[in-house]
């Protein structure tokens, strides 16, 4: 009786069965896949000792790769967000031959290995280079500079904005836009005031996606960059340099870094998120 | 300011579906009209030619004497509401009533003290005082839908355009809808088109209705016209129930395998018919000169009245019939029934 009473206290009675057994599972997953080795991370971090840690964190190699990282992540999905974007809107809107094609084809960065990008990437704009030529006479040079490593990053996170805002706009088309012209709003006005605020949340999560794909990303990258020291060297490709120097404590302080970095960054752009989709019900 | 609207000899085609053939219709300034008919008969099609959001393969749209090709989508000035809403979302009760006089050119403007004097009256007018600030998923069905009659309202249209306004919302909040609706134009004398697929709402609503079938104008005319006078097979069986009996017509006779079951025939000149018969036209009667004999199989509660179905030799189809009396006969039972008002249609 007590026991029964005891149970109902904190959990409200359900239609729904396996309440406890399904958060047991997911919880061991979770801990088993993602808690516990991160846990692990931070361990070997703290390892090194503050003094050392330091030294590591503002070491001029990993200010400058850090920087790369996130400067290139956040300027690639800047971009992504951009021509993603127009890349979904033309995907809803238009009828044009091949169409499936190109619609398929937006997935190809998910399904690729990324080494394989990297590889295809980095010849393709070589010096000599399919476009890489083409870009040489007039002194842009993509392969092995800091814009190579764009270009890869730009590559492995299209697919997230487009993904994301596809199928938003597919279900705010037509009405609502016929509704603004009817009403005498310019193009600019309509596609300003009344299609982008809806899709504005799922822009943002696709952004998100898109950074969180390209802060993380490695294969694809070390292919195209050049990976010169203090100038196209990113974060993951300086963990696995300090790795292979067996400087584990090194490695985990840097990894340790991106981790916390990361996450303020996600956590920051989920909370703007939440306040917009707060008013956003299903109209 | 409100307009007549003529639309004179549209055609409209969908690839291979023809979706409007030759439609004329004349409007007058501050007359309600609803376009009835079933789905894909063309009436929403017909609808947004008239806002300018489809153009037409052929024959023109004018508001007066003005041709609406000449004029864009702003100029036509048009209030049109839609099945769904489509209000924004991302916009509050206020914004989304404003945003039409916000989207006017500088010149044009209301300033933003104006503009907040016109939302408020507007939502006195839709009943619906003090929701500026709600988003539209914070509203019902019925509120969103007089918000974007609203919202249309603002502009201060030419020509109101309705499309199925009604057609998401429960069957108790479209009744009161209508009510307020008719109320509505008759303070505004907006010309307005109503389409519709219920023919109740389109009768109770309209000064006249409009019926279309596949595409084309079937029948114009006041409710009581196109209801008791219906002009084709069509308008009869879409309006309301009706039995069809196939006859033959001899002289201003017509005859159901060879007994004669109506008289006084006076529009037809002869031969192979179909008799359309409202179940509320037949009678039950004593054993009277052109009564059809018949057997009850079956008794059901229609709302107010109790329908008899009964099978009639010779009629593959049982007779639907309005019980106006108390008693009402057996399952079972024989009883002879009598035509007191029919529409004919000759047959080929």
């Amino acid at each position: 009786m007590t026991a029964s009473t005891a149970s109902s206290g904190w959990r409200q009675p359900s239609i729904l069965p396996g309440l406890g057994l399904s958060l047991g599972i997911t919880l061991t997953a979770l801990s088993l896949v993602v808690l516990i080795p991160l846990a692990a991370l931070f361990i070997k971090a703290a390892s090194a000792g503050p003094a050392e840690i330091w030294a590591i964190a503002t070491s001029p190699r990993t200010l400058a790769a850090l920087r790369l990282s996130f400067l290139g992540a956040l300027l690639a999905a800047a971009v992504n967000a951009v021509f993603g974007l127009i890349l979904a809107w033309v995907l809803v809107r238009y009828d044009f031959p091949g169409k499936r094609l190109v619609d398929a084809a937006v997935d190809l960065p998910f399904a690729l290995p990324t080494a394989v990008a990297g590889i295809a990437l980095a010849a393709i704009y070589a010096p000599n280079g399919w476009v890489g030529a083409l870009l040489a006479p007039y002194g842009i040079k993509v392969a092995y500079t800091p814009l190579g490593v764009m270009v890869a990053l730009i590559f492995v996170g299209l697919p997230f904005v487009v993904r994301m805002v596809q199928p938003v706009l597919e279900e705010s088309q037509g009405d609502i836009e016929e509704a603004a012209a009817l009403l005498g709003a310019s193009r600019l006005r309509t596609i300003f005031k009344v299609i982008l605020p809806p899709v504005l949340p799922a822009l943002l999560t696709g952004f998100v996606l898109a950074f969180a794909r390209a802060v993380g990303e490695y294969g694809s990258v070390i292919f195209i960059a050049g990976n010169v020291p203090m100038l196209s060297e990113i974060a993951p490709l300086l963990i696995v340099i300090k790795l292979e120097q067996f400087d584990y404590a090194g490695a985990a302080v840097i990894a340790t870094l991106m981790l916390l970095m990361s996450f303020a960054l996600i956590l920051l752009v989920n909370l703007i998120q939440a306040r917009t989709r707060k008013r956003l019900g299903d109209v | 300011m409100t307009v007549a609207v003529s639309i004179e000899g549209i055609d409209k085609r969908f690839q291979a579906f023809q979706a409007l053939r030759s439609v004329s219709l004349d409007i007058q300034p501050g007359e309600f009209v609803a376009l009835l008919g079933p789905s894909g008969s063309g009436k929403t099609t017909l609808l947004r030619l008239i806002a300018g959001l489809e153009q037409a393969d052929a024959g023109r749209v004018l508001f007066g004497d003005v041709d609406t090709r000449d004029l864009s989508l702003r100029d036509r000035r048009i209030g049109f509401v839609f099945q769904h809403y489509a209000l924004f979302k991302t916009m509050t009760v206020a914004e989304n009533i404003a945003f039409g006089l916000r989207s006017r050119p500088r010149a044009e403007r209301p300033d933003g003290a104006e503009i907040k004097r016109r939302v408020e009256a507007l939502l006195e007018l839709v009943q619906l005082p003090g929701l500026e600030r709600r988003y539209p998923s914070q509203l019902s069905g019925g509120q969103r839908q007089r918000i974007a009659l609203a919202r249309a309202l603002a502009i201060e249209p030419q020509v109101l355009l309705l499309d199925e306004p009604f057609g998401a919302l429960d069957a108790r909040i479209r009744k009161d809808l209508r009510a307020w609706l008719r109320d509505l134009h008759s303070r505004t004398g907006h010309t307005t088109v109503f389409v519709t697929h219920d023919q109740e709402e389109a009768l109770e609503l309209a000064d006249r209705v409009a019926i279309l079938h596949e595409g084309r104008l079937e029948q114009v005319g006041t409710p009581d016209d196109v209801y008791d006078h219906p002009a084709t097979p069509f308008v009869c069986e879409f309006l309301g129930e009706a039995n069809r009996l196939p006859v033959k017509i001899v002289g201003s006779q017509a005859f159901l395998d060879d007994r004669p079951v109506l008289g006084g025939l006076t529009q037809n000149q002869g031969g192979p018919a179909a008799l359309y018969v409202r179940p509320h036209h037949l009678k039950l009667v004593d054993d009277v000169p052109l009564s059809i004999p018949g057997i009850v199989e079956e008794l059901r509660r229609t709302g107010p009245l109790r329908r008899a179905e009964i099978a009639v030799s010779g009629l593959a189809k049982r007779l639907d019939l309005d019980l106006t009396s108390q008693v009402a006969p057996a399952i079972g039972e024989r009883v002879r029934v009598k035509i007191t008002h029919a529409t004919a249609f000759a047959t080929a």
